[in-house]
């Protein structure tokens, strides 16, 4: 027998084709033409008005300056207050955490036990659950208003947490449920015939098999509550705005000239937890997106 | 060790009814097989033993007591399911210590018997493993191994080996027949492999429709089938089955097959009310026939020969009586020219009759 290893023959296939240029060509500029509006936001965020006036939108700054940025932050009006929007920043923060915490574990408890305990009338409360993700959130918003005013919440921040709870069931419930269905039921009555009750199994079994899904639920919850301005304006409370909101009145509030630098400032400020979420997130959000596309 | 009894069980999946009145009593450190085509009840009963199902009337008893509403726990039952069911994210240890955990058992006893089980199914090298870098066959021990530790007194298999390969399924098998004897415990094992069920069982009971068809030891089951679905179903490569009538005349008894030809029958032993002129099916099973010499109470038998499928130690010969596929298993060393009709030769003794309408024996 020879040493000698057998060549492949004929030439190797060249990995650049000219299919292949077409592709990321268009890729590229696809990109380019979606990361306009951040380029454009971010250069007039470090213009001095002076450059701006001149209205040259997609020129380079000539005189790069952080100022509009810390005013921003710090000193921006918000109506009379001039605290910028880093209160809006802690405001979105106090709400986002509870928030997120609540809803994912109910969700997941919820969907835990539609799909393994199977109580009477799991599938009827999972329809109803469902059928509360496609109602419209503005139908809800007068008769929560009264509810919680009724029982001391509005205007606070357990009752924009309690709302923003509600509002995410439906879909965190879906989440879970669908993804503990593709778990074998063995697991489950092994657990049950090893002597596991219902938070036993949960929280030894199931839980440190949700990694994935509860990856996918923070994704998709962080970047909802945070991107949230209705529930936030109605609910939280003037003490409680979040961020988007403070935004809007950062944008909205107006003393002789139009401070665009600052807005788009506070804009990207507003945008970076979604941001650094999406960035971070990478594949996972992907998962999200196909997981909650019940949504729309 | 206990007692298991299951007292005129009914389980109803909505409007379907999956098993009927079903009776079943299992004594002291018997091991029972279920055997039977997916779809028989014979993993809805076993479930319910467990007491995973709830049912729809009946009692089930486990060593003398109603155990029919308790927990799966309360139960002293052990499982072993086919896909294993092992928690993914738990070691091999934390597999096999996770039900004592449960119980609230203190941790130097959990330790000691962890130990020992993984000792009686020499996994003791894989205790820190995840059930993942495990092989097929070391994902069944741990499976069994959960069950062990916990000192149940009734073992559960829900078609343990379906899931491994030939090789490693004959091992487990003779491993499980094995523990079995060492440990003494009831064992409730179901299949739908009559080899499995053939080679484990003290008693099998045969199921079909949700209903068991017959209840009897390995080889009774084998020789004297119950019914057409009990002969057809055990065996393999089948039984074979041709139609005819009773000729229970004057003379010898005979059996006419649809093609004129009278089979003498003398020596088969009628169970019950035979009727002169009744139409039948005689089953014979392939080994029972002899193409070369006639036996002392033997009877002939035309065949006409027309393949021959070597298997090694045997091989298979196929072709037709009366029109009827047929099967002749002889000596893998004999040989045989097809085409060719031959006179073959059965003993009536050894055959199966069953009445042709409702298939049951005569």
């Amino acid at each position: 027998m020879s040493t000698t290893t057998m060549e492949p023959q004929g030439p190797r296939p060249s990995r650049i084709t000219p299919a292949r240029i077409g592709v990321y060509a268009f890729l590229v500029v696809s990109a380019a033409f979606f990361l306009l509006p951040l380029y454009v936001m971010v250069i007039t965020s470090i213009k001095p008005m002076a450059e701006i006036r001149l209205g040259n939108l997609f020129s380079f700054p000539l005189a790069p300056t952080i100022e509009p940025w810390i005013k921003a932050w710090t000193y921006a009006c918000t109506g009379v207050n001039c605290e910028g929007i880093k209160v809006g920043f802690l405001n979105s923060f106090r709400i986002l955490v509870p928030s997120v915490i609540v809803s994912i574990a109910l969700g997941a408890t919820i969907g835990y036990a539609l799909s393994f305990w199977r109580p009477k009338g799991a599938n009827f409360l999972f329809a109803v659950l469902l059928l509360g993700a496609f109602i419209p959130y503005q139908v809800f918003l007068y008769p929560l208003v009264r509810m919680l005013s009724t029982v001391g919440l509005y205007n606070s921040l357990p009752g924009i947490v309690v709302v923003h709870t509600i509002f995410g069931l439906p879909l965190m419930t879906l989440l879970f449920r669908n993804f503990y269905a593709g778990i074998p039921i063995d697991l489950f009555k092994a657990a049950r015939v090893d002597g596991g009750g219902f938070w036993a199994i949960f929280f030894r079994l199931m839980l440190p098999l949700s990694t994935p899904i509860i990856i996918v639920a923070v994704i998709l919850q962080v970047t909802g509550i945070w991107n949230d301005f209705l529930f936030g304006l109605i609910f939280a409370g003037r003490e409680n705005f979040p961020m988007t909101v403070e935004l809007n009145n950062v944008v909205n509030t107006t003393t002789g000239e139009r401070e665009y630098n600052v807005n788009m400032a506070a804009t990207i400020l507003t945008a970076l937890v979604p941001l650094v979420v999406y960035f971070v997130s990478g594949r996972w959000f992907v998962r999200g997106i196909a997981a909650g596309a019940v949504k729309g | 060790m206990a007692t298991v009894s299951i007292r005129d069980l009914e389980i109803d999946f909505g409007t379907l009814r999956v098993l009927q009145t079903l009776n079943l009593d299992i004594a002291e450190g018997e091991f029972i097989v279920l055997l039977g085509p997916s779809g028989c009840g014979k993993s809805t009963l076993l479930n319910a033993v467990a007491g995973l199902l709830d049912v729809t009337a009946g009692q089930i008893w486990i060593g003398g007591k109603n155990v029919t509403w308790e927990e799966p726990k309360d139960r002293g039952i052990g499982m072993v399911f086919q896909s294993y069911a092992l928690y993914p994210r738990m070691t091999v240890k934390g597999n096999l210590s996770f039900g004592l955990k449960m119980a609230k058992t203190p941790s130097e006893e959990i330790e000691k018997r962890v130990a020992k089980a993984a000792k009686i199914l020499q996994i003791e090298p894989l205790l820190n493993r995840r059930p993942s870098e495990l092989s097929g066959g070391q994902r069944q021990r741990v499976a069994i191994g959960r069950a062990l530790v916990r000192d149940v007194e009734v073992f559960l298999f829900d078609e343990p080996l379906s899931n491994l390969d030939a090789k490693l399924r004959t091992e487990l098998r003779v491993e499980i027949k094995r523990l079995h004897h060492e440990l003494g415990s009831t064992m409730i094992y179901v299949t739908h492999d009559q080899i499995e069920a053939l080679t484990l069982a003290d008693r099998i009971a045969v199921m079909n429709g949700g209903v068991i068809q017959q209840l009897a030891s390995p080889k009774e089951i084998y020789r004297r089938p119950v019914n057409r679905f009990v002969a057809g179903f055990v065996g393999s490569p089948g039984m074979n089955f041709v139609d005819g009538t009773l000729s229970l005349g004057a003379g010898a008894p005979g059996f006419v097959l649809s093609d004129g030809t009278r089979l003498d029958i003398s020596g088969y032993e009628f169970s019950g009310n035979a009727k002169d002129e009744q139409p039948a099916t005689i089953g014979i099973r392939p080994e029972q026939v002899d193409l070369k010499e006639k036996g002392e109470d033997a009877t002939i038998l035309p065949i006409s020969l027309n393949l021959v499928e070597p298997m090694g130690a045997d091989s298979l010969v196929w072709g037709h009586v009366s029109g009827t596929q047929f099967a002749v298993r002889i000596d893998g060393d004999d040989h045989v020219t097809t085409p060719v009709t031959v006179d073959a030769f059965f003993s009536p003794s050894q055959a199966s009759i069953f009445d042709k309408t409702s298939g049951a024996r005569l």
